[in-house]
């Protein structure tokens, strides 16, 4: 396949940053995206040029590296699907795409393609845990938790931290992202305890960093690789009216 | 130079709990001037800092990814053992311990292993009160699985992403040590050095990713759990950032490198689909519960449709050669198997190289539901990457570089031989000695963080002097310059091939003659590409940007001179072994039905080897290994 990349380009967060037009002139459908990004940048370097950066580590779509806007959506528009998993053969010979990074005021550009995400570490830091010491805890089987209620810790759980959700949202809200960890935490017992100073915790570090509210858009669990479920921030919400009132 | 594991003597059942009586402690109040360091923020590394932190040391730790949640970790799926014996089917310590050594092909110290165990059941507790999500039954109980080389139940799960589940326990403890202040976090830096001063480590140099600065870092000790080394294959199932640098740097400073030719060849592999690949995939082991591998009994069979293949001239393999164990072998056997299948003409998929795992059986006897509620994330990834259904057509797998057993020698106590420098989890040698049996890389990972390196580097930081030598001594300036020296050289090349180049270049060599068979002749010819191929790169490497930028080529041309070094020392390694055991297949040493035959008269040994220099060879230390509660039998799984 031949294919026409608009790339976004800039160097470090203070350039203004533009959108550059690469071929790539020998894709093959079994490639991944990043894989296809690895030829053009072979090309690119061959030729003494400075290559594209992109994130990326672990390349099986779970360490949550890779923060790609392709054709205006994150991770490309495959449902569940992040942009290392994400193959060609999803694309036509002559197409042109739009590769950008993950757009909004909390993500500054490091360059190109990379994003500084670092404020989704300050939401986790302020309670995206319990408070257990290493050493001194029950037995695992201490705490009977059903099926139903470990699948539905677990679906949350299911979170990877790539951003996804912010970039999609038209308020760059992390709420996806926050709910997911509030809800796995909140509805076990282990995670009760704390539930309430969670959620007030966790929301209002993601205030002060400076993402935006959830208004029901749902771009997010559309873009999220994982799937994870917008009911997630019903629970957010509901964790924090009962945080409120107590 | 006979090495010393200063293993504890006496009955193996109350080595750990007597050795951490008798190790020396902080006090808590004197704990806070005590400065470490910790490379790596991967399950080992993670759950040290957290726990080294909480106990109130100050503890500064290093990533190259932009987060502590993302090391490579989190890629592990199938899950993690312990001896809890909830299924009461009758494991305990002493047979996790055994499984464990066996596993091992008896390349293991016996006293590590039995801690190991041990410590096991520890951490499923930890685990789940830190709210890990594991798989569960209808009455509330914790679930188990089966793995390779096991024949109970004892591996626990959070569906496909163990792994995943695991670290992010471990980061959750991380980040609140974070908040609390006893951890701060430097992301997106590389390890580029470690500074000895008198023989004794004191700190590291990093490179600034973003900004390609080189910096100092001081401390009373250095921590590295920077994970392991088989990328030196170039397509293996490791992150891409994965390499033997940190490890590599210790190794130039005079840290021992042992048994690095124990490298382990996961079976259940995405096969290779081109010559454009950046990694493999694996698919977890724990698909070898309900999947049935098999090739085609005739080799004209192999072009046909899966499905077309009558039962009767189906191999299936495993259960053929290992009936007890059957498609739970052990992972070395089953990928020898496998390569064995793909030699004798009888491979299936692009070029002959995979062969079938089938759920057909599995999907008839439980249903399509169960399979998909068991595997259903793997079947889906395996999906997006081959366009096929693997629940309607059998999957094809083959063998691919996974893991490494060598790393860092380390004694008991997980410091290597340089005072002060402690190493964890994949990045030491010590307890899967030439196989790791599946679920056990995170068993040791949050073992070494959480349970050991708390008792035992109190016993070291009690005998010396908090904030004796900080970044003030001469010695990093030094290494700084050195390290800056080296990134120049690379940038002054200009020559016309990239690092990636290079680097698939290195790993055809290792794969070719490294890898799953190895000879006298192709370990010898390694011994002469492997140099021929870093001079030419020294002569012809293009690194395109400058040091003071975001530069991931240049971070990619540093890592392969590693791998150069690296690679060397492996195939040397490899070479001395005159014996096939585990990962480690010599094929001059097999048995009349191709079975790996051990030599315990002279190689019953850990190999450390010093580092002499590029191009030097190396000098080999050995460390005797004594079976006393155990005794060394041939490995099978018959």
């Amino acid at each position: 396949m031949k294919l026409k990349l608009h790339v976004w380009r800039q160097n470090g967060s203070n350039d203004k940053g533009r959108l550059e037009t690469i071929d790539a002139p020998d894709v093959s459908p079994d490639q991944s995206f990043l894989e296809m990004l690895d030829d053009v940048n072979l090309v690119l370097a061959r030729a003494g040029k400075d290559v594209i950066a992109f994130d990326h580590d672990c390349r099986e779509g779970i360490c949550g590296m890779c923060s790609q806007v392709i054709n205006g959506v994150p991770h490309g528009g495959q449902e569940r699907t992040t942009v290392c998993q994400l193959h060609m053969r999803q694309f036509n010979d002559g197409d042109e795409i739009f590769v950008e990074p993950w757009k909004a005021r909390a993500f500054p550009v490091i360059k190109d393609l990379v994003v500084n995400r670092n404020g989704l570490e300050v939401i986790m830091q302020a309670g995206g845990y319990t408070s257990c010491h290493t050493g001194g805890v029950a037995d695992g089987n201490a705490l009977l938790i059903g099926k139903p209620v470990a699948d539905y810790s677990m679906d949350a759980a299911e979170c990877i931290g790539c951003g996804a959700c912010v970039a999609s949202c038209p308020n760059s809200s992390a709420m996806l992202f926050t709910g997911a960890k509030v809800a796995q935490l909140a509805v076990l017992p282990q995670g009760k305890v704390e539930a309430q100073k969670r959620v007030m915790a966790m929301t209002e570090a993601a205030k002060e960093f400076g993402f935006g509210n959830c208004t029901n858009h749902y771009e997010c669990q559309a873009s999220c690789p994982k799937g994870v479920d917008v009911k997630f921030i019903a629970k957010l919400n509901r964790e924090y009216m009962k945080a409120l009132v107590s | 130079m006979i090495l010393d594991g200063k293993c504890p003597t006496g009955p193996i059942e109350t080595s750990w709990d007597r050795h951490r009586f008798e190790s020396k402690l902080v006090n808590p109040s004197n704990k806070r001037k005590f400065k470490i360091l910790c490379v790596g923020t991967g399950l080992a590394g993670g759950a040290a800092a957290a726990s080294l932190g909480e106990l109130g040391y100050q503890v500064e730790a290093f990533c190259y990814q932009d987060s502590a949640r993302r090391a490579h970790s989190i890629a592990a799926q199938g899950g993690i053992n312990a001896a809890k014996n909830y299924p009461n089917d009758g494991d305990s310590i002493y047979r996790l311990f055994y499984d464990t050594i066996k596993g091992g092909d008896f390349r293991a110290r016996e006293a590590d292993v039995w801690r190991l165990a041990q410590v096991s059941n520890n951490i499923i507790d930890q685990c789940v009160a830190q709210g890990v999500p594991f798989a569960r039954d209808y009455s509330g109980y914790l679930d188990n699985r089966s793995f390779g080389g096991a024949q109970v139940s004892r591996t626990f799960y959070a569906r496909g992403q163990t792994g995943q589940q695991l670290l992010l326990g471990a980061y959750a403890a991380f980040s609140r040590q974070v908040k609390a202040g006893t951890v701060k976090l430097y992301e997106r830096r590389e390890m580029l050095d470690l500074v000895v001063v008198d023989g004794v480590t004191r700190g590291i140099t990093c490179r600034n990713m973003v900004t390609g600065e080189i910096e100092s870092y001081w401390g009373d000790a250095v921590i590295l759990a920077t994970g392991g080394y088989v990328n030196v294959f170039y397509l293996s199932t490791n992150a891409m950032g994965c390499s033997v640098t940190a490890a590599w740097k210790a190794a130039r400073k005079g840290a021992y490198m042992a048994n690095p030719c124990y490298t382990q060849i996961h079976p259940t592999c995405i096969p290779q689909h081109g010559e454009h690949q950046s990694k493999l995939t694996l698919m977890s082991e724990s698909l070898r519960n309900d999947g049935r591998c098999w090739v085609p009994k005739k080799a004209e069979d192999c072009e046909n449709p899966a499905g077309e293949i009558a039962e009767d001239d189906r191999d299936y393999y495993l259960e053929r050669k290992y009936p007890s164990f059957g498609n739970l072998a052990p992972r070395d056997i089953a990928s020898r198997a496998a390569k064995e299948q793909c030699d004798d003409d009888r491979g299936v998929g692009p070029g002959k190289r995979g062969v079938y795992l089938d759920f057909a059986d599995s999907i008839n006897r439980l249903g399509e539901d169960t399979i998909r509620e068991r595997y259903g994330n793997l079947f889906e990834m395996y999906e997006k990457i081959t366009d096929e259904d693997g629940y309607k057509q059998p999957m094809r797998i083959y063998p691919a570089p996974h893991y490494a057993m060598g790393g860092l020698w380390v004694d008991y106590n997980c410091m290597s031989n340089v005072p002060g420098l402690f190493v964890l989890g994949e990045a030491n040698f010590s307890v899967h000695g030439a196989n790791r049996l599946g679920a056990s890389a995170l068993m040791q990972g949050l073992a070494d963080g959480y349970f050991v390196i708390p008792y035992t580097i109190a016993g070291y930081l009690a005998t010396v002097k908090p904030g004796e030598v900080t970044d003030e001594h001469p010695e990093f300036k030094k290494s700084a310059e050195a390290v800056k020296a080296e990134l120049d050289k690379l940038l002054a090349v200009n020559g016309t091939k990239t690092p990636s180049e290079f680097h698939r270049e290195l790993g055809k060599i290792m794969w070719e003659n490294v890898g799953m068979a190895r000879s006298d002749e192709s370990l010898k010819e390694a011994l002469k590409l492997i140099p021929a191929l870093r001079d030419e790169f020294w002569k012809d490497v293009k690194v395109v940007g400058t040091n003071e930028q975001f530069n991931q080529e240049l971070e990619n041309a540093a890592r392969l001179v590693d791998f150069f070094d690296f690679a060397e020392i492996l195939t040397r390694d490899a070479l001395n072994r005159e014996e096939s055991c585990g990962g480690h297949f010599r094929v001059e040493h097999q048995t009349d039905d191709g079975e790996a035959m051990r030599n315990d008269e002279d190689f019953c040994y850990v190999a450390a080897w010093e580092f002499k220099g590029t191009g030097v060879e190396p000098e080999l230390h050995k460390e005797p290994l004594k079976f006393e509660n155990i005794k060394l039998a041939v490995r099978s799984y018959k």
